[in-house]
């Protein structure tokens, strides 16, 4: 039972190392397409990873991730052959930190779906105003980037990702991530058991921010051409959302499955028939919502306890609290 | 020496008057006992002075500290936490896990992982939980959450615990039993505020009764006095 | 003055395509506590069959109410039955199916879209009816917003009678006050559950087709709807249609004002105002 546990906690980081390296050694082999294709891969695993980084760990739906995209693409267009990629990197990041510490602030108080529609309405403050501007003070819509080469970019967003997968799993060891999970389950108790929860979810808020704003001015090199309309796209927003959802995110796996699949799909779609991707996002959503609230992780878990049913009667001994309390109401 | 002064506190609900003017002392290493009708403002006195809500005039005094104004998590780590009437433990986490975040978060300064460690195991020996310490808290009893959330707050190392109906729902042994439990929170020099409807467990354990109505404190002093106080009896009989 | 005078009306009379917009994801919100993110598609949709059935077969379009309201009452009573009232049996806490219901509504928005999409694609569409101007002195009134207005009104009338009057509307309205009770008292939640989300997407109909007399339409005009409806029932209050009107009128002359001084903006004016609203009244914007 013990080596059991043993390999069960060393699997995981083994599969994850030994996939980095692949990873890592692909550009030396691969086809070019190949690495286009998982340059977009990245992309959406990385903005997965960030919104699951703060919306799984508070609970808190947010659908502010296309504002912090958006920034980062907007950023890398207005401060274009300014500043060298990873200053611009870093710069957009912090600003999206910054946009998200404001935004944070003025809402986290609010309940579960008003937060979500909040943020959701400020994609579309902030693309009107900005598109508004561009039209009549500017007078010149949309910037131009200067392109990077794809197995750079392919190498950014690499990082990008285990610095994501790095920092999930620091803060879930800490202790913070006990807090998270308390602010998760009872934001109240937690509260008043010490736990200043305002702060800590609105600088998670900023971290994952940090990370989606990085995360657009590396892929806006790849774009040539950025104007308000295509960066604060509310696509951004869902996307990350649905895919976090039908992967599941009681694992770090679960994220990275279902934005790999998706990110996939859309490659493969979205020069084929774009409404098609749209039609199956929509119908995967609906249908992950009803029947895998858990998501594939959820299925695997299920269909593993399907196959190990002789384990369940040894846990249901453990719990020897007995009846189930009431705590409705 | 008083741990808490509250004085001319009040609170307003779209013009309804949910506490109004209470004032309170409460002496270190008592056993308050807090009762009244359904709605007479008890649990609304517990959140303004635990900082769940903020009042409209008065203040809280706790250790000579002016703490109305406060956030709750800031409240708690000065050593005044509160237990919740409708339960609420961590569903999702271990009794362990609950218990050790109150020890992690809610103690006055840093505490180091093995320190929390080692508070929570001798807090989960002390309310007897040491054996369902790797239970999700959801799938216990209510008598053993209500535990959890009790154990939860002491991790906490408070001067000032305040129990909101603890013992509601609690069958005659279990209520016996929660009732030693105070007494040994007690012994250990934590003060305790509760509020109850169990009126053996409130006649036999608090030293001082506070009675409130429709917002406001009508009657203190010893169970004794409170048992024969006539405007007590009038409300109670006539409720 | 004039320019005042101008404004009011023009905001009255967008103002009553407003309220329409409303009444149904009031009703929806209210009864079903779904907030229905969808309700614009379904008001892009009804424009659609507006505009479709006007253009191929001539018919008048106030008439396509009767293809557009039917359509939809059928589409929102088979989401009811099938996709909501299931995810509410599965869920267990309110809190959560709110925020449930709101994540498949965005499914359902997007799978919305694209059939839309893919029978009328992406091109802007529209037709003109009545689109001449009568003065009133210095006051210029178009006549398809005056016939919209008074559209509105009518609709508005008659579904405040519907849900006032008729033994259906109070066995709705019993169950969106006290879903327990009305229970006891013999009332299928269930059904009426599917009645009133159908209903609400029978008005999103209506408002579709007095959106396509006067606006130009684009399959992805839905979102911009919704939010306007979510606006309104903040601005009137929840499940009342006369809360509706007013907010609605308050909208629009909101709308006309800052069209007035800034056309581009009037949009990024409504968003911030609706997160303004957001912040002001946190515990519950749809409280009653």
């Amino acid at each position: 039972m013990d080596n059991n546990n043993k390999l069960k906690k060393i699997i995981g980081p083994v599969i994850l190392v030994l996939i980095l390296a692949f990873m890592i050694s692909l550009p030396l082999f691969a086809q070019n397409y190949t690495i286009i294709l998982l340059r977009t891969i990245l992309m959406y695993v990385a903005l997965t990873l960030s919104w699951v980084l703060f919306s799984g760990f508070t609970g808190y739906t947010s659908l502010a991730t296309a504002v912090f995209y958006g920034t980062g693409l907007y950023t890398a267009g207005v401060l274009n052959g300014v500043l060298p990629l990873p200053l611009l990197m870093l710069c957009s990041g912090l600003i999206s930190a910054v946009l998200a510490l404001i935004i944070g602030t003025i809402t986290l108080r609010l309940r579960g779906i008003y937060f979500a529609i909040f943020t959701l309405s400020s994609v579309e403050l902030i693309k009107h105003v900005l598109n508004w501007y561009e039209i009549n003070v500017l007078g010149v819509r949309g910037h131009y980037v200067t392109r990077v080469d794809y197995g750079t970019v392919y190498y950014i967003l690499l990082a990008i990702v285990v610095l994501i997968l790095i920092t999930t799993y620091l803060i879930k060891r800490s202790r913070y991530g006990l807090a998270l999970s308390g602010i998760k389950s009872c934001e109240e108790a937690a509260v008043h058991t010490g736990v200043n929860a305002t702060a800590l979810k609105v600088l998670l808020f900023a971290l994952s921010a940090f990370f989606i704003g990085m995360t657009g001015t590396v892929m806006a090199t790849g774009m040539l051409y950025v104007d308000s309309i295509i960066a604060f796209n509310l696509n951004y927003s869902f996307f990350p959302t649905l895919m976090a959802i039908f992967g599941g995110m009681s694992s770090m796996f679960g994220p990275i499955i279902g934005a790999t699949v998706f990110a996939y799909l859309q490659e493969y779609l979205i020069t084929r028939s774009p409404d098609a991707y749209m039609f199956i996002f929509g119908l995967v959503m609906i249908i992950t919502i009803l029947y895998l609230p858990d998501g594939l992780v959820g299925l695997y878990v299920r269909i593993r306890e399907l196959l190990l049913q002789k384990a369940i009667p040894q846990i249901r001994r453990k719990i020897s609290g007995g009846k189930h309390a009431n705590t409705a109401s | 020496m008083q741990i808490l002064q509250v004085e001319g506190l009040s609170k307003n609900f779209g013009g309804l008057a949910a506490v109004s003017g209470v004032d309170l002392q409460v002496e270190s290493g008592e056993i308050l006992g807090l009762i009244g009708p359904n709605g007479a403002g008890k649990t609304t006195l517990f959140n303004l002075i635990s900082g769940t809500i903020a009042p409209n005039s008065g203040k809280v005094i706790f250790n000579n500290e002016v703490i109305s104004g406060l956030k709750p998590h800031a409240i708690c780590k000065k050593g005044l936490v509160r237990t919740f009437q409708s339960c609420k433990t961590f569903p999702g986490m271990s009794v362990y896990q609950n218990v050790l975040l109150g020890a992690l978060f809610g103690s006055p300064g840093k505490i180091s992982r093995e320190q929390a460690d080692v508070e929570t195991r001798e807090i989960l020996e002390f309310t007897e939980l040491a054996e369902l310490s790797d239970v999700p808290a959801e799938s216990l009893t209510l008598e053993k959450q209500k535990k959890v959330e009790v154990a939860r707050a002491l991790a906490t190392k408070p001067k000032l615990l305040m129990l909101d109906e603890m013992m509601a729902g609690l069958n005659p042994t279990e209520v016996a039993e929660s009732m030693e439990l105070v007494r040994k929170i007690r012994d250990k020099g934590i003060t305790v505020i509760m509020i109850e409807h169990v009126m053996k467990a409130i006649m036999n354990i608090c030293e001082r009764i506070i009675v409130l109505d429709h917002g406001k404190k009508i009657a203190e002093g010893t169970p004794e006095e409170i048992s024969k106080n006539k405007t007590v009896i009038e409300i109670y009989l006539g409720e | 003055m004039v320019l005042l005078i101008n404004i009011i009306l023009n905001g009255l009379l967008l103002g009553g395509i407003y309220a329409v917009t409303a009444v149904g994801l009031s009703l929806q919100y209210g009864v079903a506590r779904i907030l229905n993110i969808a309700h614009g598609e379904y008001i892009m949709v009804g424009a659609f069959l507006t505009w479709l059935v006007h253009t191929k077969f001539g018919v008048n379009p106030l008439l396509c109410l009767a293809v557009a309201g039917p359509a939809m009452f059928i589409l929102g009573y088979l989401v009811q039955t099938f996709l909501f009232r299931k995810l509410k049996e599965k869920t267990p806490t309110p809190a959560e199916f709110e925020g449930s219901s709101m994540l498949m509504a965005f499914g359902i928005l997007f799978v919305i879209q694209s059939i839309a999409i893919f029978l009328w694609g992406t091109n802007i569409e529209g037709y003109s009816y009545l689109a001449y101007s009568i003065y009133l002195g210095d006051i210029r009134l178009s006549v398809n917003r005056l016939v919209i207005l008074i559209a509105a009104l009518a609709i508005c009338l008659l579904f405040y009678l519907l849900l006032t009057r008729t033994r259906t509307g109070k066995a709705i309205r019993a169950a969106s006050q006290d879903p327990d009770a009305a229970a006891l008292m013999g009332i299928n939640i269930n059904r009426m559950l599917a009645l009133c989300f159908a209903l609400g997407a029978m008005m999103a109909g209506f408002a579709g087709m007095l959106i396509s007399l006067v606006y130009q339409l684009q399959t992805n005009m839905g979102m911009q709807y919704t939010i306007i409806a979510i606006i309104v029932v903040v601005l009137g209050g929840l499940g009342s249609i006369p809360g509706s009107l007013i907010g609605g009128f308050l909208l629009g002359i909101l709308g006309a004002i800052v069209n007035s001084i800034e056309p581009g903006l009037h949009m990024a004016a409504y968003y911030l105002l609706f997160m303004i609203l957001l912040l002001v009244k946190p515990s519950g914007i749809f409280g009653r």
